[in-house]
């Protein structure tokens, strides 16, 4: 099994960031307020945005180590992305989005598109298969993402606030799928969410982060139980 | 009492009434001195349109075509500016691209490659001249007695010159107008630069492309100043449409004006494809 950890410092404007987690199995959901660090937190992860110290491995590879001087491409990482609003190509069909993920991997031929068509029927999307992406509904679109991801078998998953797109009600659904999703998928898996309600559906871990640095991490009953200062208790009382 | 009062309301509501009708003339009256401003300037504008083409009959225009010049400059303008449009958008595309995302460090960049929109045609001629003529330092490389400038390439070059900033400009808004999070996602598959390029950023970027591709290409065919001062105004070799009709105003206005009304025609057509563009690009926009 594989697993993610990272340990990294770096700032955003004025304020210093300083990280340190660990995902192996399961889902560990970064919450925090707005400003607090947490899209700087998934880029550093990603690779998109360089932190000044750290390092960051995943199961037995060092994607980053800033005094060994090692810093793994975007490309070569592995990791699957879900962005915020999923990102989906919107001049290609759904099929096209997973088969140009699986392209961009290396495949090609009858092996490619074996692997298309599982991703599109682990994720039920069979029927919207040769339909534009920009014509689906929300859920749909995530689902979209979630395949095309998956697609070329990551080593880990980063999601980022993947229901803020949502109103109420489809929320609840929403999330209560990717929560079951999320936890038969074998994958250490990243969450980055401003809702402490997703966070605690989603996550098996929870990592409090405010201006910065992750002040508490837990299970949610821990952290309810014995929350580390007056914003973690506030935090998650919403 | 109140009949008194109901009178009083009356006559306050006929006074009113006058004066919401008096503010309603007033209205009318600055909404039309506006308009009748702005009529001023689209009369003038409208006026040299009216005059190409409302004082020449059919017959003198096909006469005007027939003049020797029209064929050889209409042949020549065509080709040159084909083959600059292609260079432009050969080279403009990719310098677009790697300029699109770095909005700070590319500001001096961008002006240089804004400049010839600005600087008097005249002076892009000199420019040319030293950079490439005869006496540039480049004359070094020439074969002997040979350069670059007053030949047909020169023509090419001049049109590169001041039409490649409209391209570009088209090129960078279009580029800078994708989400990242599509570049991003595509290289967290793998995809290496020139994959992304191709697969997302060319397809979503094409409107945009092909506007600034004809805004440059029309700017390239009306190309005038800077192809007289450094490729000269050689019959079959350097003399471009704008060029021909220089040439013929001296003896021929009625051929000036068939070249003209050629040039208008052709500018027009640009006109509308590229508005047509950019408004499907408005209403394609996801979101």
């Amino acid at each position: 099994m594989t697993a993610l950890r990272a340990r990294l410092s770096g700032r955003i404007g004025a304020l210093p960031l300083e990280f340190e987690l660990e995902v192996a199995r399961g889902t560990l959901a970064v919450v925090g307020p707005n400003g607090a660090g947490k899209t700087s937190l998934l880029l550093m992860l990603l690779g998109s945005l360089v932190p000044e110290g750290g390092r960051i491995e995943l199961g037995d590879r060092v994607l980053f180590d800033s005094e060994a001087g090692i810093d793994v491409p975007l490309e070569d990482r592995r990791l699957g992305y879900v962005p915020q609003r999923y990102a989906l190509f919107p001049h290609l069909s759904v099929r096209d989005n997973i088969r140009f993920a699986l392209q961009s991997s290396g495949l090609s031929g009858s092996e490619l598109e074996t692997r298309a068509r599982e991703s599109l029927a682990d994720l039920k999307l069979d029927a919207f298969a040769d339909r534009r992406v920009t014509s689906l509904s929300g859920g749909e679109q995530q689902r979209v993402a979630l395949a095309r991801a998956l697609s070329v078998r990551p080593h880990a998953l980063l999601l980022d606030e993947p229901l803020a797109a949502f109103d109420i009600a489809a929320r609840r659904e929403t999330r209560s799928f990717l929560a079951d999703y999320l936890q038969r998928l074998d994958l250490p898996t990243l969450v980055v969410t401003h809702d402490a309600g997703d966070a605690r559906a989603l996550g098996q871990q929870i990592a409090v982060l405010e201006a910065g640095r992750i002040v508490q991490c837990g299970s949610w009953a821990e952290l309810g139980a014995r929350p580390a200062s007056r914003f973690v208790g506030e935090f998650l009382r919403v | 009492m109140n009949r008194d009062s109901g009178t009083r309301r009356r006559s306050g509501t006929r006074a009113e009434l006058a004066g919401a009708r008096a503010a309603r003339r007033r209205q009318r009256l600055e909404r039309g001195l506006l308009a009748g401003a702005g009529l001023v300037l689209f009369a003038f504008m409208a006026a040299p349109l009216v005059g190409l083409f409302g004082t020449a009959s059919w017959s003198e225009f096909v006469a005007g075509l027939k003049h020797p010049l029209v064929w050889p400059a209409l042949r020549l303008s065509l080709i040159t500016s084909s083959a600059s449009l292609a260079c432009v958008v050969l080279f403009g595309t990719p310098l677009a691209w790697v300029l699109a995302p770095s909005p700070r460090g590319a500001r001096l960049v961008e002006t240089v490659l804004q400049l010839p929109i600005v600087i008097p045609p005249a002076v892009a001629g000199i420019a040319l001249l030293l950079a490439f003529g005869r006496r540039s330092l480049l004359a070094a490389l020439y074969p002997s007695g040979w350069s670059i400038s007053f030949t047909t390439t020169a023509v090419v070059v001049a049109q590169v010159f001041v039409s490649a900033p409209f391209f570009v400009q088209a090129a960078l808004s279009a580029f800078r107008r994708l989400d990242p999070h599509l570049l991003l996602v595509a290289r967290s598959f793998g995809a290496h630069p020139l994959r992304v390029f191709a697969r997302v950023g060319l397809p979503l970027a094409a409107p945009g492309l092909l506007a600034g591709a004809l805004l440059s290409w029309a700017r390239a065919l009306g190309e005038f100043g800077a192809t007289l001062m450094f490729a000269g105004n050689m019959e079959g070799k350097t003399q471009t449409l704008p060029l021909a009709i220089y040439t013929a105003m001296e003896a021929d206005l009625r051929a000036a004006q068939s070249l003209s009304i050629v040039l208008v025609i052709l500018a027009l057509a640009l006109l509308v494809g590229v508005r047509a563009l950019l408004r499907s690009l408005e209403t394609a926009e996801p979101r």
